[in-house]
């Protein structure tokens, strides 16, 4: 088998002695789609800030591609290509759509020519994110405050921020909170093209459903602990996690 | 005379401009007020002054005033800012606080504590009843072109793009790899030649220059900054002239002894009534948004 994407080993974060993750083990195959699951307060966005390097895991290792990046800081880790979004999505009050897409590609032109109108400094940054505007179906938008937009529209325009930039894996924070069933669907759907494109995908969710139909394998967490894993009809039908999650939640 | 109070009131406030453009350029990306750019004011005026009485043409002033007050904000942004970083935000506000007696203290020993002079740099053209100098002029249109560039690199480039990611939430401008460190320092180098162009200007208007030009005029920026709003360029360009009239105006009518009363009065005010400055935007009061 070859070296997963993302490796999780004993992954530990403790806050105040409360143990926010512990021994985290999981496996993220590069081209998946991988889900973590979990009540709230399972420890799953710390998971995520732990992968990112914004927290530094007691104890345990985070292999990024067999490399072991658990000391290394954020920006050396976002470099290395893990783009994430947040649960709470957290756009730029400033900036238009197409302003989010440029500034997510940051040193990709030279010092002097960064004082320069993006057409001249950067053709192929501007390239790149019409490209993503039109995945995301953001074109008509373009000029339009991001901030101003519906809340499922903001949701897209933070992934396609996320994308930019070409990353390798992409960390989605509950991508579907908030919203309805169709803009949920159109999510997937988005999410399922930008798999096959190639890009390797972790999310955080609440909603079963959701992930049982999107997923490619799951991981269930319970107050920072592993409690099971598998295929998502291996996990539905799991005994253990039915008693810590779906009877509790659903 | 009143016309010649509102021209001499708008040269006055122009400088205030690029001053409150100077301040916030720093308090919006790090919401730390760094009270040393008074200072860099300062010190830019003597730099210019100096090649002025050394025979050196005027660009040659303005390069050397605008550099070696970028040069010391580099220093202070190493020394005073970098270090401190993570501390509460009113440390490195303190920092800058010593450095800026620092500067005066040796621009106190290198130039004196007396002012110097010089003959008024430039023409005088009478328009009607109104004396104009060539160096007021060259304030307004210097303060014009600087402001629009400003704002140019803030809105239009990538690098104004970064400066804002930064400003408005450090850790997400991270997450996407955009280096908040060097922007840091580009913020303090930006600020820093303001200042220092700034301080060439008045001091080749007014012709003369003591150690104590940073703590009578360049503090009043930071009035001004507030009066503006901290975020909003174009308040800058509103509120300089806004009170280098006011302060011109109760000189002419109200005596000298009640200037710096009005102008930090009305800062008070606009504290108190509007804190998110004139035209609006954040409040000057809260540097970052988290």
């Amino acid at each position: 088998m070859s070296t997963p994407l993302l490796q999780l080993t004993g992954v530990t974060k403790t806050f105040g002695g409360i143990h926010a993750l512990s021994g985290m083990v999981c496996e993220v195959p590069e081209g998946k789609i991988v889900g973590v699951i979990g009540p709230n307060g399972a420890g799953k966005t710390t998971l995520f800030n732990t992968i990112t390097g914004a927290y530094r895991a007691d104890a345990g290792e985070v292999k990024l591609k067999g490399v072991d990046v658990t000391q290394w800081p954020s920006y050396r880790i976002v470099r290395e290509g893990i783009a994430r979004t947040f649960q709470n999505i957290r756009l730029f009050g400033s900036m238009t759509v197409w302003e989010h897409l440029l500034v997510a590609q940051p040193h990709s032109e030279s010092a002097w020519r960064r004082l320069l109108p993006i057409a001249w400094a950067n053709p192929a940054a501007q390239e790149r994110a019409e490209e993503v505007m039109a995945f995301f179906g953001l074109t008509e938008l373009r000029d339009r405050p991001a901030k101003s937009l519906p809340y499922g529209i903001q949701r897209k325009v933070e992934m396609a921020r996320a994308v930019t930039a070409r990353p390798k894996l992409l960390l989605l924070d509950e991508p579907v909170a908030g919203m309805n069933h169709d803009e949920a669907e159109e999510i997937r759907s988005l999410m399922i093209r930008l798999r096959d494109t190639g890009l390797t995908i972790l999310l955080i969710e609440h909603d079963m459903n959701f992930v049982m139909r999107l997923c490619d394998y799951l991981y269930v967490l319970d107050f920072g602990v592993l409690i099971a894993e598998g295929k998502p009809e291996e996990v539905r039908a799991n005994p253990v996690v039915l008693d810590a999650y779906l009877g509790k939640d659903d | 005379m009143l016309i010649q109070q509102l021209v001499n009131g708008l040269t006055l406030g122009a400088v205030y401009t690029l001053l409150a453009l100077s301040f916030s350029l720093v308090m919006g990306i790090l919401g730390i007020l760094n009270l040393a750019i008074a200072e860099l004011f300062m010190i830019g005026g003597y730099l210019g002054f100096t090649l002025i009485q050394a025979g050196f043409p005027l660009p040659v002033a303005v390069l050397a005033g605008m550099t070696g007050a970028a040069v010391i904000a580099i220093v202070i942004e190493k020394v005073g800012y970098q270090p401190l970083r993570d501390a509460p935000l009113v440390t490195p506000m303190l920092s800058t606080l010593g450095f800026s007696i620092i500067l005066q203290n040796i621009a106190t020993n290198i130039w004196g504590s007396d002012p110097l002079q010089l003959p008024i740099y430039g023409d005088q053209y009478t328009l009607g009843p109104v004396n104009i100098g060539e160096m007021q002029l060259l304030v307004l249109g210097a303060t014009v072109v600087l402001v629009a560039l400003v704002a140019y690199i803030v809105q239009k480039t990538p690098m104004g793009r970064a400066l804002r990611a930064v400003a408005e939430n450090r850790e997400v401008a991270r997450i996407l790899g955009v280096s908040a460190d060097r922007l840091t320092m580009l913020a303090f180098i930006l600020s820093g030649s303001l200042a220092g162009v700034a301080g060439v200007l008045i001091a080749l208007h007014y012709g003369a220059i003591t150690p104590y030009l940073g703590v009578e005029i360049g503090l009043k920026a930071i009035a001004v900054m507030v009066i503006g709003g901290t975020r909003q360029i174009w308040g800058a360009l509103v509120a300089g002239p806004l009170i280098g009239i006011a302060e011109v105006l109760t000189v002419a009518y109200g005596g000298s002894q009640v200037r710096d009363f009005v102008v930090y009065g009305f800062m008070i005010l606009i504290l108190l009534l509007r804190p998110q400055g004139l035209l609006g935007g954040a409040r000057s009061d809260q540097g970052q948004r988290v």
